[in-house]
């Protein structure tokens, strides 16, 4: 039976995929369904040659299913390099606009190629990160391996086609203009159903766990994912106005819409970044410090009070706009009060080294997680201090915005990943070590300062536009007009750039170290450094 | 009253009541006591076997991890 479906079910969304293809409204549509139709005759063919063929359980010889783990790793080193080179050419493109080249109009423009970037690194990289992570720590903390036989290889082949739905999709112009849920109706339902596998494959392993107690760290990312399946319907709910098109009209409209959107647009920061990263976070960093958690009743607290407070922290995106004001101040207070939990979190991260402090001059991977918790302390209160109406006037719309998320998203989550990729390969192969240790802190030292580059000409440029904005003459004029701002920023541009080319440099120098890692290259000899006593 | 009064009354009464109970109820819950005793194995978790199979601290293969924290302070 399962033998006749794995042909019947690809072979006939072939053919729809193909119908659809025919019948297609725009472009974007179109490729789409032409890949689709692709992607399922591929699957329909492979099934009968492969059909009545004896399986060949080859058992791994841990136990865990690490295979679809091992693929995470790649895809998020690979996803990683595309989202950040993304990011460094936009950032040419901001501060040199002949980029926006006339031959690749309207393709390549920065308005395209803008949330193919924040997608690419949020949830290409980001995503991929979170969902290896997942299916490695829930196995290992809970002593079982993955439920659901091939269902991860199903959650990971179709993470992927989302990804590629996604960003093909905003370069051909399909878009609901959504900040961070900019794809489209069709990519919204494919992502549902892959989200509630990889949901189901989380808590089935979670349920047939040999543990007594489940482990903090599976905490945080079941929260993560359940969060988001929920505020990704929410904020999708459209009408499509074709089945044979890309287009769809919101369900909510005007201040309503707003508010839905910035509730998924913050609680995808808080469950999608950081709870889902904690939850890495609270395995990785015990496991590299080979130490438990500094306090685990810390980290009870902490989840629970991040959970209950960031899901109403939406509303401060929408200062002087016209959502009412008790919704701004609500929102304004709850992001205030989350500095107490985020702050508990990273002390807990931190004192964990209590005791072993001297690894962080040894051991380059445990400095990548520590630097990480660092940028996690410094743009979390950062964050609440930007949420202030007083201070959001002056903020919001400038570069200090972007700069913000920046540090959050390069520092926080970016070396986080980087740090869990370095833990996870040698483990993942079967190698004694990383390659090379030089590399990383190369890697570590070029991401750091492209960093500091990038947060820092934020600042600049972000207080300065702000200031700009809102001077004055004597008799009430605006002094400045829009331009001139543009053309003040020109310097800050060009060193926010800098900043994106090295950490980019950093990502390919990692990916080389994965790569001759994987490759089985012996370890380079290094002196090891050891602890003065 | 209109749909939107009713959720508003009991989102900012008789929801918010619960939810900062339960809120309450978790940091209580969390030092109750032989808190500490249960906190500590279950920390440990991640520094178990890396195979599957049967474990905890009761009745494990691997035996009862080290206990890190307490040989450091004594």
């Amino acid at each position: 039976m399962w033998e006749v479906l794995k042909i019947v079910v690809p072979g006939l969304i072939a053919l729809l995929a193909a119908m659809a293809a025919n019948w297609a409204h725009d472009l974007a549509y179109q490729v789409h369904a032409l890949l689709i139709m692709v992607i399922a005759g591929v699957v329909c063919l492979y099934s009968i040659r492969t059909a009545g063929e004896p399986k060949i359980d080859v058992p791994s010889p841990t136990g865990y299913m690490d295979d679809v783990v091992r693929a995470g790793v790649i895809a998020t080193t690979f996803w990683g390099v595309v989202g950040f080179l993304a990011g460094v050419f936009i950032a040419l493109q901001l501060a040199f606009p002949g980029l926006n080249f006339d031959w690749g109009q309207p393709f390549t423009n920065f308005g395209r190629l803008r949330p193919l970037h924040t997608s690419a690194v949020i949830f290409a990289f980001g995503g991929n990160a979170l969902i290896m992570s997942s299916f490695y720590i829930v196995q290992r903390t809970s002593g079982a391996r993955l439920f659901g036989g091939n269902l991860g290889w199903f959650v990971f082949w179709g993470y992927q086609l989302f990804i590629v739905l996604a960003a093909t999709g905003y370069l051909l112009g399909a878009t609901q203009s959504k900040e961070y849920a900019e794809p489209e109706w069709y990519v919204d339902i494919w992502l549902t159903i892959v989200w509630v596998a990889f949901l189901v494959a989380f808590l089935g392993t979670i349920i047939k766990r040999k543990e007594k107690h489940i482990y903090v760290a599976n905490w945080f990312l079941l929260s993560f994912i359940i969060t988001v399946a929920m505020l990704h319907i929410v904020n999708n709910l459209s009408i499509p106005v074709s089945i044979f098109g890309s287009k769809s009209v919101q369900v909510f409209s005007g201040v309503q819409d707003a508010m839905t959107q910035w509730w998924y647009g913050h609680n995808a920061v808080g469950f999608f970044l950081t709870a889902g990263f904690l939850g890495m976070m609270y395995y990785f960093v015990p496991k590299q410090a080979e130490r438990p958690v500094y306090s685990y009743k810390l980290s009870i607290i902490h989840f629970w009070a991040l959970i209950f407070l960031y899901i109403w922290a939406g509303p401060h995106h929408l200062h002087y706009t016209a959502l009412p004001d008790w919704a701004s101040t609500l929102g304004m207070v709850f992001s205030i009060m989350l500095w107490m939990p985020s702050w508990g979190g990273m002390i807990n991260g931190l004192m964990t080294l209590q005791g072993a402090w001297d690894k962080l001059r040894t051991d380059p991977i445990m400095r990548m997680l520590v630097i990480s918790l660092a940028f996690y302390g410094m743009s979390t209160f950062e964050g609440p201090m930007m949420s202030i109406r007083a201070v959001n006037s002056l903020s919001h719309y400038t570069d200090w915005t972007i700069g913000h998320v920046h540090s959050g998203a390069l520092g926080w989550n970016g070396m986080i990943t980087f740090g869990a990729l370095y833990f996870l390969t040698p483990r993942l192969w079967g190698r004694a070590g990383m390659y090379s240790n030089a590399a990383i802190n190369w890697h570590f030292w070029l991401a750091t300062i492209g960093i500091v580059l990038y947060a820092a000409s934020m600042w600049v440029t972000g207080i300065m536009e702000g200031l700009m904005w809102r001077e004055v003459d004597a008799q009430g004029f605006l002094v400045n007009s829009f331009a001139d701002t543009v053309s003040a920023k020109f310097p800050m541009y060009v060193v926010r750039a800098l900043g994106g080319l090295m950490y980019l440099s950093g990502a390919l120098i990692m990916a080389w170290n994965l790569w001759m890692t994987i490759r089985g290259k012996a370890p380079a000899e290094v002196a090891a450094a050891t602890p003065a006593e | 009253m209109d749909t939107y009064s009713a959720f508003r009354a009991f989102a900012d009464s008789w929801m918010l009541l619960a939810m900062t109970l339960f809120f309450v109820g978790v940091v209580v819950w969390v030092f109750r006591p032989g808190a500490s005793k249960q906190y500590r194995d279950t920390a440990n978790i991640v520094l178990r076997d890396d195979k599957p199979g049967h474990r905890g601290s009761s009745a494990a293969p691997h035996g009862i991890q080290p206990d890190i924290k307490k040989t450091e302070t004594a």
